[in-house]
């Protein structure tokens, strides 16, 4: 297999799973944190235990996020060092300034408040988690910030001396509309998988105490997860009703900056105004006349015009029009032979950026329908009886809850960064021209199959450490802490 | 200065503190395959640095992160040509990321020692890579100039990336891997009896005094051979400090003025990486196939706008993150014993 193949696989590979674990991040610390300013304001410890139960499974997730995000850092050096020369002077600081900004503050703090318990003051201590959860949210910001660079540049010039994209306004690229709608499309989709995970953990709870008959032996753990499992539910309310209204904002978006991207994901060959429900063609005819397809008037226009009669180009006109464009600048930056490789075909692989968008939407909503209706079963009827799961079927449910959005973030991210190909930095550099040139093939395959290799042993770990501590409940003996003043005295909590 | 030199520096600045920051944490690591006799030592061990060691950690993501943003070329051949020694590192602190967070959560003795495993040699593979690679650093890596593959970029590659991969392992490049290795275990044992109080501290005390003489040995061969081989006069100066700074430092360990002794490490690691920074400017690297194809600062620095705002980031931010990591630093100043463990492991009940 050539370089380029390879370090795309590996690219692939280790960020889509960073990203198993970066929406929990991204979410569970603000419910954690929220969880613990309940506790505070209410001083009933049921939340205080729902804070350290959350909290710890909180932590088995950021352990693996963090060594994850390592590799991604250094990457770009190491397989795509020419896409390191050709944009380091854009795509480098928000890089920089996300570790500078956001991860010094998520690890420190992180710290102080793992270990803080007995050191630090109740108010002082919240603060802390809190800090996290802002520095999370930071560290999204800017990272996407970065991507959003790649999928739409702007605020930059070539410079010719150097061959190089120059910044000429950073402002420009904290403002990229691209960023504008990724950011808030990310991290509602982040919520989505925080709000199942707390939900599907708590009704599980449910589920099996109301099927070993101890409601009224563990009737506190029946209360306060019950609480969580209505809180997360709404959260995933909110957080659908959130990623829906902000994906269609970015289907305006993409279809402004990367027209071929919405003819892929609608395996639309000509012009037209109708969003394909199912298209099914056969695999070597590459062209609409042969397809099958159910289609629903009008909604393709409006998920990228807002109306329902504009047509929407399709994948030939769009090449036409790409070849006009980008063709002649191809050849002025990396000459005739790259230009013509690139030019042949501008569109992405068409069935994974139609199925993977597709898979995004249904996963993600089958979840938020699963909390909606979870929601209305636990109500309490008329006479105070209280509802909770017992069938089997319901423990189907809630283990979906937390995987199927988080399996739905993976195509949605699969969607973007493949509906991108040929280009790396769209418009500008194709990804055949970004891979590191001193690197042989057998040294990425190398390293693609220790991570893989790797990755699949921890993920082991990892899964049977989260349904080991998922099993154990609700911790018990908790008490409210307090600060430690003898030398002697144990600590409230050490690895 | 000009701004590719003030950045020249900062990324210098990143580096040492990388370097006293983790360096005491991959010398506790180690530690744990030393001192670690029962579990309980290897939990107070691990214990002194588990509040510290990710954001220790993170002064490398800001140094990686920095040397991209402001010498893309710098970042993009040193990562690519040093391809298999990063891979040794990145898989090194993945498993010891891992281990701290996961050592404790499952209460079986074959457990933990899977992860103390991965505690000690994730500690110390970077400790001897880094070594290795900074003293490759001083000495030049076989670089040059050429057009790459697309008639793209006139940047710099590294020749022959696999048969060097043998290359880095001359005796000076080695002994600077020993150097770092000693020396991040004296530093962190010094840390440890700084840190700590009974019978880990005394026997931390004694190991920093054994250790201390190893280290003054190789500080002393290794920086004077820098400064001899490829240094400038400055390059004597700074070697001369932190061989002082090392015998200091075991001096005052042995007199069991822990704090003094701990600064005095640290002072050691400032002069030693100071000195490999000076020895390489105004080079960013150095090429061993010739001076002409080395790289310098100015030549693969970013353009001066990204360096201005980057260097407002900097200013601003570099003070408030020394202020809140040393305040982290002073919340957990207390020094730990096996006495103020918790339950003997946080899960008394068992596993199935
Ligand atoms: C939308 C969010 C997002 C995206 C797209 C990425 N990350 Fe990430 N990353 C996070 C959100 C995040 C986080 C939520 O902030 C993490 C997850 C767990 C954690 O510790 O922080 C994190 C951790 C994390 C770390 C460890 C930080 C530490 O030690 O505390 C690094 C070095 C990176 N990431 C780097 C990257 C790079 C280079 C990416 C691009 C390919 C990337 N991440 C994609
Ligand atoms: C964390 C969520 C992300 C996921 C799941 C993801 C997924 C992917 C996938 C699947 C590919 C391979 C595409 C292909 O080869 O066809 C890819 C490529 C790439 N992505 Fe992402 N990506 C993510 C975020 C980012 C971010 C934040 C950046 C930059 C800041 C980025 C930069 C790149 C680069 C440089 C490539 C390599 C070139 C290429 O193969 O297209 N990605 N990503
Ligand atoms: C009404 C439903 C939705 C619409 C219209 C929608 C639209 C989009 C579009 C157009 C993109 C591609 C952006 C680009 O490449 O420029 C995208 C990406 C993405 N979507 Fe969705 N989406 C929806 C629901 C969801 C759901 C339910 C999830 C989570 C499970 C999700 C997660 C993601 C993620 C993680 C990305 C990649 C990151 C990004 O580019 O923002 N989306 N979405």
């Amino acid at each position: 297999m050539d370089p380029v193949t390879l370090a795309r696989w590996q690219f692939g590979i280790t960020t889509v799973y960073h990203f198993f674990f970066v929406p929990i991040t991204l979410s569970l610390s603000f419910i954690v944190a929220i969880f613990q300013s309940v506790w505070l304001r209410t001083r009933n410890l049921a939340y205080l235990r729902l804070t350290k139960f959350y909290g710890k499974l909180f932590l088995i997730n950021f352990a693996m996020g963090v060594v994850t995000g390592i590799v991604q850092e250094f990457q770009f050096g190491m397989n795509w060092s020419d896409y390191s020369r050709f944009v380091g002077d854009i795509f480098g600081a928000p890089l920089a300034l996300e570790a500078l900004l956001a991860f010094f503050l998520e690890s420190t703090f992180l710290g102080l408040w793992i270990f803080g318990w007995d050191r630090l003051k109740p108010k002082v201590h919240l603060a802390t988690i809190w800090i996290v959860a802002v520095g999370t949210a930071l560290s999204a910001s800017f990272i996407l910030a970065a991507n959003a660079w790649m999928q739409n540049p702007v605020g930059f010039h070539i410079d010719q001396t150097q061959n190089r994209a120059e910044l000429d306004s950073f402002l420009a690229v904290l403002t990229n509309p691209v960023f504008m709608a990724t950011f808030p499309h990310t991290m509602t989709a982040a919520w989505l998988v925080g709000g199942g995970f707390v939900a599907g953990v708590a009704g599980w709870h449910l589920w099996r105490i109301n099927r070993a008959g101890r409601l009224t032996e563990q009737a506190e753990d029946v209360n306060a997860f019950r609480w969580a499992t209505k809180f997360g539910a709404w959260v995933l309310i909110f957080a659908g009703i959130g990623v829906s209204l902000s994906g269609d904002f970015q289907g305006k978006v993409m279809y402004q900056a990367q027209p071929m991207k919405m003819a892929a994901a609608e395996a639309a060959f000509t012009d037209g105004t109708e969003f394909s429900l199912l298209t099914i063609c056969p695999v070597d005819k590459q062209s609409e006349e042969h397809c099958r397809a159910i289609k629903i008037p009008g909604l393709l226009s409006f998920l990228a015009h807002g109306n329902f009669t504009e047509p929407v180009p399709g994948i030939v006109t769009t090449q036409a029009e790409y070849e006009r464009t980008m063709t002649p600048r191809l050849e002025q930056l990396y000459g005739p032979e790259v230009a013509q490789r690139v030019s042949r075909n501008f569109a992405p692989n068409i069935p994974v950026s139609y199925w993977t968008f597709r898979m995004m939407i249904t996963l993600g909503m089958i979840s938020v329908a699963i909390g909606v209706f979870m929601l209305l079963f636990l109500r309490k009827s008329k006479s105070g009886h209280q509802r909770l799961p017992r069938t089997r079927w319901w423990l189907a449910a809630f283990i979906a809850l937390p995987l199927l959005p988080l399996f739905g973030n993976s195509m949605g991210w699969i969607f973007t960064e493949m509906g991108r190909q040929p280009w790396v930095v769209f418009g500008w550099m194709p990804t055949i021209a970004a891979v590191s040139p001193g690197v042989p093939a057998a040294q990425v395959l190398t390293s693609m199959i220790v991570f893989t290799l790797l990755y699949g042993s921890l993920a082991v770990v990892e899964v049977k450490l989260m349904l080991h501590y998922i099993r154990k409940g609700l911790p018990e003996d908790v008490q409210e802490p307090k600060v430690v003043e003898h030398d002697d005295e144990p600590l409230t909590f050490a690895y | 200065m000009d701004l590719p030199t003030i950045w020249f520096v900062l990324i210098a600045v990143l580096w040492v503190g990388y370097f006293v920051l983790e360096g005491y944490d991959f010398g506790v690591g180690m530690l744990v395959g030393i001192l670690g006799r029962k579990n309980n030592d290897r939990r107070v061990l691990i214990n002194t640095i588990g509040p510290l060691w990710d954001g220790n950690e993170v002064w490398l993501l800001t140094a990686g992160g920095a040397i991209f943003a402001a010498f893309p070329e710098w970042y993009a051949t040193l990562f690519s040509g040093l391809y298999l020694p990063l891979l040794l590192i990145l898989i090194a602190l993945i498993l010891r990321g891992v281990a701290f967070e996961y050592r404790a959560k499952r209460d079986s003795a074959a457990w933990r020692r899977g992860w103390d495993f991965c505690i000690i040699f994730g500690s110390f593979v970077p400790a001897l890579v880094w070594g290795i690679g900074f003293a490759n650093f001083v000495r030049g890596l076989p670089i040059t100039t050429q057009t790459t593959e697309t008639g793209l970029f006139k940047g710099w590659v590294m020749q022959g990336n696999v048969e060097n991969f043998f290359g880095l392992f001359m005796p000076f490049a080695l002994l600077g891997g020993v150097l770092t290795v000693v020396l991040f275990l004296f530093h962190g044992a010094v840390f440890v009896t700084f840190k700590t109080k009974d019978e880990m501290r005394e026997r931390a005390q004694a190991f920093a005094n054994r250790i201390g003489i190893v280290t003054i040995v190789v500080m002393a061969g290794w920086t004077l051979w820098m400064a001899g081989a490829y240094g400038k006069p400055a390059n004597w100066v700074l070697a001369v400090l932190a061989i002082l700074a090392v015998v200091g430092a075991w001096l005052l360990n042995r007199v069991g003025r822990d704090g003094l002794a701990f600064a005095s490490t640290a002072a050691s690691i400032v002069f030693l990486f100071v000195g490999i920074f000076v020895a390489l400017y105004p080079y960013v690297m150095k090429s061993s196939l010739g001076e002409q194809f080395s790289m310098t600062a100015a030549q693969a620095a970013s353009s001066d706008k990204v360096l201005q705002i980057m260097s407002v980031a900097a200013l601003v931010a570099v003070p408030v993150v020394i202020a809140y990591q040393a305040w982290s630093f002073w919340v957990f100043r207390k020094r730990l014993s096996v006495k103020n463990l918790p339950v003997e492991q946080p899960e008394a009940e068992g596993v199935h």
